[in-house]
């Protein structure tokens, strides 16, 4: 790879960066610095752009270039990914979608707590959704890191680092002074630009093999080495059963941890009503799935046209796979086709990590100053303290993703978005689930499942074979192994489930009949909402 | 129906009006302070029990239920049978696509239909009902807390 390669691609980051702090202090010049205008960006988008917003906030760069490189390895078993990736789209719009947005006002805990005694339940929600977007910041950090060492060929370990705190300090710049309107604004930009890039580049693969896509996947299947068993089940995850039930696993923690994701919760309340609701989570639907049915193309038409040796040769995990096939496309290594199509796809893997970041951060400040901070100091605080608490939070939250960032460099990327949603899955889900449909729901109950999943899920990642007890593993001197999976989804969703019903049943407290009354009125009819 | 109950009849001259065009009666408002707050509750309560939301959530329920078990089922399912039976998963159907292919754009394809239908129905449904039903409820925290909000 040239140097041109890597001016062109710096030329059109710098742009996006340009464009994204221009609308920053656009948006931050007329500010009201209300918590509504800082949460939920004033709740006056327009489905379309909510939508879209959503869209670029869940297509994050471990899909763009992680799944896409997972294919072009491994052939069908990266697609699996996919799948879960888009069907759990159908439980956040059947079960989540409209009835948060009529519930909540700005977190997970505004709907939790308003059947509970408030206090434990803000903080045991408020401590989880700061858990889980701490992990999924993290992920993307270290992706940010090894991405720009890998597309900008710049691979010290200082170049890493400076690139790891200048997105962090980017995001804390975006969420502190244009809270929710700039992140959202910038999500559109991002969500555009990725999908501009993904549609061109499929459009030239297909072109390729003259629209032809059975002969696509043909051709991939035999330039891979593996035959027909590249477009079948089993590469990757078909060894022992260990490998097989950590993937059932990883599938469950993806179908089911979207719906406990705190940045995708708090997009909700960015729009006016829950039809507004539903009808964003349609668009983001039809957006997720087109880029997914796009990033299977080329996925296979890097296996097709790079090929998986040379993939594999560049980053061992793929995550090249996409720059390489740009390159390809665009006429080799030499051309001026194939330099302005690398550094397009380069530019648009950073647009995408610096906004799936920056909306990351403006959920977890809400989650620390909207819940943590405004439960732990008794007295009440007015919402336009919150919004400083919230600024103030986002630059803690992106000096500890920036810290954590820098040390968990060589763990794997996607890993780590499978870890966060699977304790999303344990920690977020079920006590969303029970407090909107279960009657009897009490606030021990609450908090037990918050705790009863986000414990198991962390215990078990310590005690898994990605810390300990295997060369790959975070620290390979020690063996403290006791559990074979590394996704923890099997075993800690039921647990998060059980452990909620159990301090349901054992509570001595009468659940409120009329606060649950409250809460399923107000749900499906959106009556008070704000 | 009838519901000897004062908050059904406030209920039922809020019916219909939502579009605007009419001004809800006034409800008598609850004169000790500290019924207010209780009667607020109440008012929750009783629209809970009424028939018109008992439908609204029995149409949501009843579409949610069955399309949460199946997709859920569906999925699943694919995932354990593409980890335990690679090999059932591999029988060609024509050119390069195999089963697996077609489970996979399967997937894809339920989930497009099924958000579809989960629109339309709630569209069709669902909304109008829910929307009269908010109004009502409104007017009515709003009389029961004396005009205050």
């Amino acid at each position: 790879m040239t140097g041109h390669h890597q001016t062109l691609a710096l030329l059109l980051f710098s742009a996006f960066v340009a464009v994204t702090l221009a609308i920053t202090t656009w948006v931050s010049r007329n500010r009201h610095g209300s918590a509504e205008e800082f949460y939920a960006g004033g709740r006056l988008f327009s489905p379309l752009e909510n939508g879209f917003a959503i869209a670029g906030d869940y297509m994050s760069a471990a899909s763009f270039l992680g799944v896409t490189g997972l294919i072009a390895l491994f052939g069908y078993d990266g697609l699996l990914y996919v799948v879960g990736f888009l069907v759990a789209w159908l439980l956040v719009l059947f079960l989540v979608a409209e009835l948060v947005r009529n519930c909540g006002r700005f977190t997970l805990a505004d709907v939790v707590a308003a059947r509970m005694s408030e206090r434990p339940v803000r903080i045991a929600a408020g401590t989880s959704s700061v858990t889980v977007s701490v992990l999924y910041l993290v992920a993307q950090m270290v992706g940010a890191g090894s991405l720009v060492a890998l597309l900008l060929g710049r691979t010290s370990e200082a170049a890493q680092a400076w690139t790891v705190i200048g997105v962090g300090a980017l995001m804390v710049i975006y969420v502190s002074l244009g809270g929710m309107r700039a992140t959202t604004w910038i999500q559109i930009v991002k969500a555009v630009l990725l999908l501009g890039g993904t549609i061109a580049l499929t459009v030239l693969v297909v072109l390729r093999f003259h629209g032809d896509v059975d002969r696509l996947l043909l051709t991939a299947a035999e330039r891979s080495g593996h035959g027909d068993a590249f477009l079948a089940p089993g590469l990757k995850y078909g060894g022992s059963w260990t490998a097989r039930f950590d993937f059932i696993s990883l599938g469950l923690a993806l179908v089911l941890g979207t719906a406990g994701l705190p940045h995708i919760l708090s997009r909700f309340y960015t729009v006016p009503t829950a039809r507004a609701a539903r009808r964003s989570v349609l668009w983001s639907i039809g957006l997720i799935g087109g880029f997914y049915l796009m990033t299977i193309i080329l996925g296979f038409g890097a296996a097709a046209i790079v090929g998986p040796e040379a993939v594999r040769g560049s980053n061992a995990a793929g995550n090249t796979a996409v720059p390489l096939l740009a390159l390809d496309l665009g006429g080799g290594a030499d051309s001026t086709g194939g330099t302005v199509l690398f550094a397009i796809v380069a530019a648009v893997a950073f647009a995408t990590i610096l906004a799936v970041v920056a909306g990351i951060t403006l959920a977890s400040s809400a989650s620390v100053a909207h819940d943590l901070y405004a439960s732990l100091r008794r007295r009440r605080t007015e919402p336009r303290s919150e919004v400083a608490v919230a600024r103030v939070a986002s630059v803690g939250i992106g000096v500890v993703a920036i810290g954590l960032g820098l040390l968990a460099r060589d763990l794997n990327v996607a890993f780590l978005v499978g870890l966060a949603f699977a304790v999303a899955a344990s920690a977020n889900l079920p006590v969303l689930m029970y407090s909107l449909f279960w009657r009897g729901f009490t606030t021990r109950g609450a908090v037990w499942a918050v705790y009863g999943g986000l414990v198991p899920a962390l215990g078990l990642v310590v005690l898994s074979p990605v810390v300990s007890g295997s060369p790959e593993s975070l620290f390979p001197g020690v063996d403290f192994q006791y559990f074979p999976l590394q996704n923890p989804g099997l075993v800690s969703i039921p647990l998060g489930f059980l452990a909620g019903w159990l301090g349901t049943v054992t509570s001595a407290e009468v659940p409120d009949e009329a606060k649950h009354a409250e809460t399923e009125v107000r749900s499906l009819t959106g009556a008070g909402a704000v | 129906m009838r519901y000897d109950d004062p908050w059904y009849d406030a209920l039922a001259s809020g019916w219909g009006e939502s579009d605007g065009s009419g001004v809800p009666a006034p409800v008598p408002a609850q004169q000790a302070g500290e019924e207010r707050g209780v009667a607020a509750a109440d008012v929750y309560l009783e629209v809970q029990r009424s028939a018109a939301f008992q439908e609204v959530r029995s149409r949501y329920r009843r579409f949610v239920v069955p399309g949460v078990a199946v997709f859920l089922t569906w999925y699943v399912g694919y995932v354990v049978t593409a980890t335990t039976a690679p090999g059932l998963m591999a029988r060609p159907v024509a050119g390069a696509l195999n089963v697996a292919m077609l489970a996979g754009l399967g997937q894809f394809l339920t989930t497009f239909l099924l958000a579809w239908a989960y629109a339309r129905h709630a569209r069709l449904r669902r909304d109008r009902a829910a929307l009269e039903l908010r109004w009502d409820t409104q007017e009515l925290t709003r009389s029961v807390r004396g005009g205050a909000l």
